[in-house]
Formats: C-alpha cells, structure tokens, sequence
C-alpha cells in the first residue's frame, strides 16, 4: 500500500481483491441468511428438540408433521388467513394502482391551475407521520359502525398513495409532451390518451407499484390490528400475533407459522424480483 | 409554459384538459382533504379535550399536554426509547447499508447472487421476523448465543434483560438493510464513469476520492434514506408489540412511542390523551425533519442545483 511505483504487477492485487470483497459478502450474507435457515431448521422441531442440548444445528429427526399440523391448529386457521391477506392485499393493491396513475399523470402531464402547489402538498405528505391522522379517521370509521370490517383499510387506497403517486409522476413526466398533444389533434379524448397512451408506457412502474403495494399491506399490522375485531377477519400478519401471544411456548408451530407468512412474500419475489430491484433506483428524492 | 399563441379551439381543448387535470387527480384531492388535511387539525382539537368513548368530550385547554409532560413518567420512557432507537438504528443501519453498497459496487461477479440475498430479508413481515429474531436470541434454543460463546463472548438474555431488550430492537432493524444498501447501489451506479476516471487522475487516495467525490454525488440518496429512516423508526410498532406487548416488557424497556398511543387510545379510550402524545410526535418530527432538511444544505449535492 506504501510502495506503489509504476512496475508494480497490479492484476494479482486485483484479484486479491475480488476475492477479499466475494468473502466479505459471503460472510454478510450467511449473516443475514442466518434467521432464514433458524425459522426453517425450528419449523422442523418437535417442542424438545426447540430447547435440545447441545443445540441441534439439524433436526435430529425432522419432525415434518410440522408442516401439515399448523395448517389446521386452533389459534391459526391458515387458509382462512391467508385468503383474508390476498383479498386485503389484493384490493388495496388494485385501488393504489388505480388511484395513483390517474393522479401521478395528472400531475404530471396535464396542465391545470393549482397542479403545482397541490403536488407541492403531496409531497409534504410524506413528511407526516400516518398517527397524526389516525385517531380521527378511526372515529369517523367507527361513527359509520364501519369498524370490524375491511372497508377502512381498503377504501383509503382507491384515493391514492403519496408516495406512489410521487413515484409516478416521475415516470410519465419521461413522456414527451407532444405524444399527447397530437393524439388530442387526432381528436383522441382524455381519457383514452391517459388509457392508451399514457398507461402502456409506464406500465414497467406500474408493476413496481404493484409489487411494492402488495409488500406493504402484506407486512402492515397496525391497521388491521385497530380496525379488525374478528379473529376470522384477520390477516396473517395480526394471526400470527394472535396466536404468539396465546401459544407462548409453541415455539416449533410459531416458527411454520412465520415461514408460511412469509413464503407467499418469497414466491412473489421469485416472479417479481426485477420490479423489486429497480424499486431501489427509483427510491430517492 | 403558456403557450405564446392562443388559438380558439386550442383553449377549447386546453379548458378540457385542464377539466381532465382535476377529474383524474381528483381521488387524491378528496384524500389529501378527507384524510389528510381535517384529520390533522381534528388531531389538534380532540388532543384538547377528554375525549374518550362514553361521554360527550369536555373542552380542556392544555390539561392533556400538561398531565403528559409532567405527571406520566411513561411519556418519558417511550420518548426515551424512541428517540435511542432511533439515534443508534438509523445511522448505523445507513452505514452499514453503505459498506455493503460499496463491496458490490465493484463490477464483482454473481452481484445479482448477493442482490437477491441482501433484499430477502425485508419481504419478511415485521411481526414474523420478531418472532424469528426472539427464538434465534433465546438463550439456549437459538444459535446467536452459542455461536458468541465459541469466540467467549459472555451472552446476554436479549429479550427477556431490560437492559438489553431495546438493543435486540436495534439488532432486528438491521436485518432488512438490503433495500438501503440497494438504494445506495443504484446512486454509486450513476455516478458518470468519466467522472471517476477523473478523480482517479487527481487523487491515488481512495478514501479522498470517496469523501469528495462520491459520497457528495450520492448525497441526495443518504438524505433520501435518512429521512424516511427517521419517520419510519420514530413509527416502529409491531416489532415492540412483538416483544413487549402494551406495556412494553421488560420493564417497560422496548415501550415505544406508538406503543404508547396505542395503548392509551385503544386500551384505556382516552383518546384526547392519544391525540396529544400524536401532536407532540408530530412536532418533534417536524423538528427533527426540519433540522435534517437545513443542516442537509451543507451536506447535499444536488446535480445541476435545483432542489
């Protein structure tokens, strides 16, 4: 590092290098992959083996039943769950989409008064933290007697989401405006320059909104928490809290409970992985 | 920009467009209103009543402000883990993410390999990766233990020590540092390569060219996760719900501050008091927001100036 003249053979260094940074990585990664492997090895375990000396790395045998025994253990019905959670996470999905394309384009490509300062107010938004406006809007859901239901978790995402809305207007601004002014020459309406136009162009963003959407009401706790009263209402993500805090001990179904929370999140990312990934280049202000 | 030549069939159609313009973004113009606006000042007056759910809400000035800043010790106890947990996660979460961007950001092969293993932690919803976490650091069931035990590391009872409880927090905060490190990842890639190719010519140091080069170029994408970091952690919930429950066991040790709204709002319906403790996380974030914003101008480079 000290003597580095011109004749120094840098290929070996290099090398060096590549190889330092592949173990550094590899080493983060087994670290993180660690809680994977725990959740999986656990799920595998009877109730001793949980708590076996010395600790067992594999089960030792695999108790596979596991598998099979949560599906239909009382205190986490996971069929249901996760019906509650696609139908939950599948209609927010779905009005987010809706609501934020029709809004980040009309932020973005059409020209009205007020466009700017509203889109100004949009993004101070996100500067808001979410219990700021809960406790009203609770009262307001529970004045219509609309708590209990999953009207108040859904209805909010057919209006918009600031932050996709945001994420998308980035995206059409990309369009040049001319696309739309000559198709409003040709006579096209509104509507059909926004569905035919518009819409197709920017549909790559419109999957990552998709995608993300579907992430986010998947791990969301809080609201189904407050809104939901009905063990049969629940998602996932309150079931498996329902069933930690009545079956403290069953670590082992705890642990296949977990992984089956997840598992759809992991397939989904199998189908999706690009759209996840360039989520993280859009991600900035 | 208004057009120079106003034609009258093009005003025709630029009324039609604005009308357009309001009919589309009108959805979130309701929202903005409904569920944004009103709520937030409805916060403000319910946090100066007495509010619950039986009676007809009395009007009480400042009481709830006062009984908070005065008479409730948990008050102080949330905000005080809030806030450290915060302090520790955030910048340390953000560091780390960097190191890890910076170790794949070298045209390595197999980055899409570790790409897809760093993001795999964060699909992982909040309260399943709290239960994970519990069972991994449970002192003779999981292996963290065993494994610091190897290098003599004296191992702590993480969730069940109230001195180490909120760090066990901080710990699982870390886990999903992926998607920072792939935020960092994305702003190292569009740093120009001539713009590296130069420094390379003007500084041999790497650490001179990271410092005045780089990071700079990078700055808006730091601000950018910084900020949401600080909101988000202030917000943690399902992760302290997971460990402590309401009273945010042990010893009130993983109490966070919307544990804390929670727990007055939905447990004891004084929803007059919940919506003080909801004020006053939203000064202290507009604060902290706000000093972030300012002292960024220092720190952020913004290409071409604007924003």
């Amino acid at each position: 590092m000290t003597a580095r003249g011109p004749g120094v053979r840098r290929r070996p260094r290099a090398w060096l290098t590549a190889v330092l940074r592949h173990a550094a990585l590899i080493a983060v990664a087994a670290l993180l992959m660690l809680p994977f492997y725990w959740m999986l090895v656990s799920a595998l375990k009877s109730r001793g083996q949980i708590f076996a000396r010395p600790l067992q790395w594999w089960p030792d045998p695999p108790v596979w039943s596991n598998l099979v025994a949560v599906l239909d253990y009382p205190g986490f019905p996971y069929w249901l769950l996760l019906g509650n959670t696609l139908f939950y996470a599948g209609m927010v999905t779905l009005g987010t989409v809706l609501s934020c394309a029709a809004a980040g384009y009309s932020f973005a490509c059409l020209r009205w008064r007020g466009r700017d300062t509203l889109f100004a107010a949009t993004v101070a938004t996100l500067l808001i933290p979410a219990i700021a406006t809960f406790l009203p809007t609770y009262l307001i859901w529970a004045r219509l007697g609309l708590t209990g239901t999953y009207w108040p978790l859904i209805l909010p995402a057919y209006l918009g989401n600031a932050f996709f809305i945001f994420m998308l207007r980035q995206f059409f601004l990309g369009i040049p405006r001319e696309l739309f002014d000559a198709a409003r020459m040709d006579g096209a309406g509104e509507l059909r320059i926004f569905l035919q136009i518009a819409l197709p162009i920017v549909r790559p963003a419109l999957i990552v909104v998709a995608v993300f959407t579907t992430l986010y009401t998947w791990h969301d706790f809080f609201g189904p928490l407050i809104y939901l009263q009905d063990p049969a209402d629940f998602p996932l993500s309150v079931g498996l809290f329902a069933f930690r805090s009545q079956r403290t001990t069953e670590w082992a179904l705890s642990m296949t409970a977990a992984l089956y929370t997840t598992l759809p999140l992991v397939l989904l990312f199998a189908l999706a992985s690009g759209y996840f990934l360039r989520g993280a280049r859009i991600a900035k202000f | 920009m208004p057009s120079p030549t106003r034609t009258k069939p093009r005003s025709a159609a630029r009324r039609q467009e604005a009308r357009a313009g309001w009919l589309f973004a009108g959805p979130w113009l309701v929202s903005l209103v409904l569920l944004t606006a009103l709520p937030m000042l409805a916060t403000a007056a319910m946090s100066l009543t007495n509010l619950g759910i039986v009676d007809w809400p009395d009007f009480t000035g400042l009481t709830n402000y006062d009984l908070i800043l005065t008479e409730d010790p948990s008050f102080w106890t949330a905000l005080h883990n809030t806030a450290v947990y915060t302090a520790v996660s955030v910048p340390l979460r953000l560091m780390l993410a960097f190191g890890l961007a910076l170790l794949l950001h070298s045209g390595l092969r197999g980055v899409a390999v570790y790409q897809t293993l760093f993001y795999l932690p964060s699909l992982v919803p909040p309260v399943a990766a709290t239960v994970v976490f519990m069972l991994l650091l449970t002192p003779g069931a999981g292996p963290v233990n065993v494994m610091l035990s190897w290098v003599g590391v004296p191992a702590p009872d993480w969730v069940r020590d109230p001195a180490w409880a909120l760090w066990t927090l901080v710990l699982l905060s870390l886990w999903p540092l992926g998607v920072e490190a792939l935020v960092f990842l994305a702003a190292l890639r569009e740093v120009p390569a001539e713009v590296q190719d130069a420094a390379r010519l003007d500084t041999r140091r790497p650490w001179e060219r990271m410092l005045y080069i780089t990071l700079p170029l990078i700055s808006p994408a730091i601000l950018f996760n910084l900020v949401i970091g600080v909101i988000n952690s202030f917000q943690v919930f399902a992760q302290a719900m997971v460990i402590g429950g309401t009273t945010g066991n042990p010893s009130e040790s993983t109490l966070m501050y919307l544990v804390l709204i929670y727990r007055m709002a939905f447990r004891y319906f004084s929803l007059g008091y919940a919506a003080a403790l909801s004020v006053i996380l939203l000064a202290i974030l507009g604060l902290v927001t706000w000093a972030i914003f300012r002292l960024s101008r220092r720190w952020v480079h913004y290409e071409g100036g604007q924003r």
